[in-house]
């Protein structure tokens, strides 16, 4: 399995060497990290290809990793139904840049960018029809990213003297609560004060023999 | 005489209407009666499950995938499970894969008689609704049995599932498979050959193959354009690859395409069921790293590691390795992926959730274009819609 897929991501790195910059195998999937401007092209070719034929566009969605200077990831999952294989393609995209919309290769990309789009603030150019799909009319903000807060920002609520459904900030009783179970024992990774004596010891052993 | 400019109109369906099977709002462009444009405005159901999944461990995020598609929960639960058992690199028991395609398939016949006898309501035939239902109780109550709830189970989880099978169940399910038949008999009777259900379901929301392939269709929406294309026979996952089952494929990709394949999954799902119980082998449902997966509450009477694990994983959880994998199983209504990235800790960095019905609604627009508004609810219905998937 994996060295079929090995051969799949060396066969599309050779065929658009330009527009490829490497490919993966992780856990048994493969991932091409594909350069933004040129991914419709490739997404076309990986359609098209007679050793590739990812017709199915199955969704798209980012990863936010705000430390990165191109802080999104955008991923198209695809998948081949006569290969019967499964294939990731990765582009890196900053805050306020546009990638050109996948929605004229394949027709179920128009939604999936639209909820990129609502939910990371991903603008995708030339897209027919780019309007928030899943957050309420008038949303403000972008929930999935990392910055934006788990409780939201404003809350609904019926006010009877307006006889309307009326927008406030959230207000919380208590704070938000996060704790932190994360163990100082297993995510300790340095050396502890001391154990360099007993690889110390080991090695010298090691030497002596 | 002076001509008339005829304005289309501009029709709301829903968000309350019955036959959207939950919260749409449609706005379609009518000329006439005819459908011009529909545009299908969906999020009134959005929770935010993804968000909230970013803040949970892994094992607290299991719940959250009953409530996608609350018609057929124990798949979701399965995608999710699988994903993290990537991840982790861990291995299911046998008899818990085996507990696991059992209850997937009776989860695939839970979802495909809210499925067939709601649409048949739909399009006008009641009684399917009123006789389907008893058989659907009748499988909630092996729900409630083996996890203890009918609908929000949490009972696949990441190594295997929660509990063994309790006593007499295996026997009870048998049964079962021995008298449902009987009422998929009846109910053909009333639908198969009906004039009226027919003529609200032949050639209505065709797909050709490639159009299907290109909206993104998964399960029965591209089976019925004749894709054979199962994840059950050609990405096998669990103990499927043992099973001995045949997978139904459609010819004219309309609705009532999709009617005839969703009965003959059930009774696929029948046989399936049957070798389940038949070949059960005995041992552990779980995997017994108790690094991983919690102690009987026996075990921790007396034993004090038991009792630290125990308060470890669930306070802490446990680490799953950096990594990330699409992982998805053949859910009832189709191709049900969970996109999981891990980042080392106790809690999943991102977790998008790919739903079936989220494609469908989609392919609503193409599918309705130039039909009857009456053929909007015969589309939505054939489409297997429930809105807990779509606005997650």
């Amino acid at each position: 399995m994996d060295e079929a897929l090995n051969d799949l991501g060396v066969y599309i790195a050779a065929a658009l060497p330009q527009d490829v910059i490497d490919t993966t195998v992780a856990n048994g999937e493969l991932v091409v990290h594909a350069r933004m401007h040129t991914v419709v092209k490739l997404l076309t070719f990986l359609r098209d290809d007679s050793n590739c034929l990812f017709k199915v566009l199955l969704d798209i969605t980012a990863v936010d990793r705000p430390e990165r200077e191109e802080r999104f990831e955008v991923v198209y999952i695809l998948l081949s139904l006569s290969q019967n294989q499964r294939i990731k393609v990765k582009i890196s995209v900053g805050e306020d840049v546009a990638v050109p919309t996948a929605s004229k290769v394949f027709s179920a990309a128009n939604w999936s960018e639209r909820e990129t789009w609502d939910m990371y603030g991903i603008y995708f150019s030339d897209h027919p029809d780019l309007r928030r799909i899943l957050t309420d009319y008038g949303f403000e903000g972008h929930p999935l990213r990392k910055d934006f807060p788990l409780t939201g920002r404003v809350e609904v609520r019926y006010d009877e003297t307006q006889k309307r459904v009326v927008y406030d900030p959230v207000k919380l009783t208590q704070d938000f609560r996060s704790f932190d179970f994360l163990s100082p024992w297993e995510g300790m990774t340095d050396v502890l004060p001391g154990d360099e004596k007993a690889t110390a010891d080991e090695e010298e052993e090691g030497e002596g023999a | 005489m002076s001509e008339v400019a005829i304005k289309n109109l501009t029709l709301n369906f829903g968000p309350q209407h019955p036959a959207a099977h939950g919260v749409l709002r449609l706005v379609l462009e009518m000329d006439g009666e005819v459908v011009e444009r529909a545009d299908p405005h969906i999020g009134l159901l959005h929770r935010g499950t993804e968000k909230l999944i970013e803040y949970k461990t892994y094992l607290q995020a299991v719940p959250y995938f009953d409530r996608l598609d609350y018609v057929s929960p124990m798949c979701q639960e399965h995608a999710y499970a699988l994903a993290v058992e990537r991840l982790l690199g861990i291995e299911v028991p046998e008899r818990g894969q085996y507990i696991r395609v059992l209850f997937s398939e009776i989860t695939r016949i839970l979802n495909h008689i809210m499925n067939l006898t709601t649409y048949a309501l739909d399009v006008g035939a009641m009684t399917p609704l009123l006789w389907g239902f008893e058989e659907r109780e009748r499988m909630m109550e092996f729900y409630e049995r083996v996890s203890g709830a009918r609908l929000h189970a949490a009972y696949f989880r990441p190594g295997g599932v929660h509990q063994d099978l309790p006593p007499g169940l295996v026997e009870d399910i048998y049964d079962f498979c021995e008298t449902y038949p009987k009422f998929l008999d009846d109910m053909e009777t009333l639908l198969t050959e009906n004039r009226i259900f027919k003529q609200r379901t032949v050639d209505i929301g065709v797909f050709t193959a490639e159009e299907a392939m290109d909206w993104g269709m998964t399960g029965p929406m591209l089976r019925a354009s004749g894709v054979p294309w199962d994840l059950r026979k050609s990405q096998p996952y669990d103990v499927y690859d043992r099973m001995d089952f045949d997978v139904p494929v459609g010819k004219t990709g309309d609705c009532y395409a999709r009617y005839l394949i969703r009965v003959e999954e059930m009774r696929q799902s029948l046989r399936i069921i049957k070798q389940c119980l038949d070949e059960l082998p005995d041992g552990p449902v779980m995997t017994q790293n108790h690094k991983l997966t919690p102690p009987r509450r026996g075990e921790m009477k007396h034993s004090m590691e038991a009792l630290i694990h125990h308060f470890k994983l669930y306070t802490e959880g446990y680490h799953v390795p950096a990594g990330e994998t699409y992982t998805a199983v053949e859910a009832p209504k189709g191709e049900f992926g969970v996109y999981v990235v891990a980042d080392g800790t106790n809690r999943p960095y991102k977790c998008k959730i790919r739903a079936p019905g989220f494609a469908f609604m989609q392919a609503l627009a193409p599918l309705s274009k130039g039909h009857m508004l009456a053929d909007v609810p015969a589309i939505i219905g054939s489409m297997d819609i429930v809105f807990g998937e779509v606005d997650r």
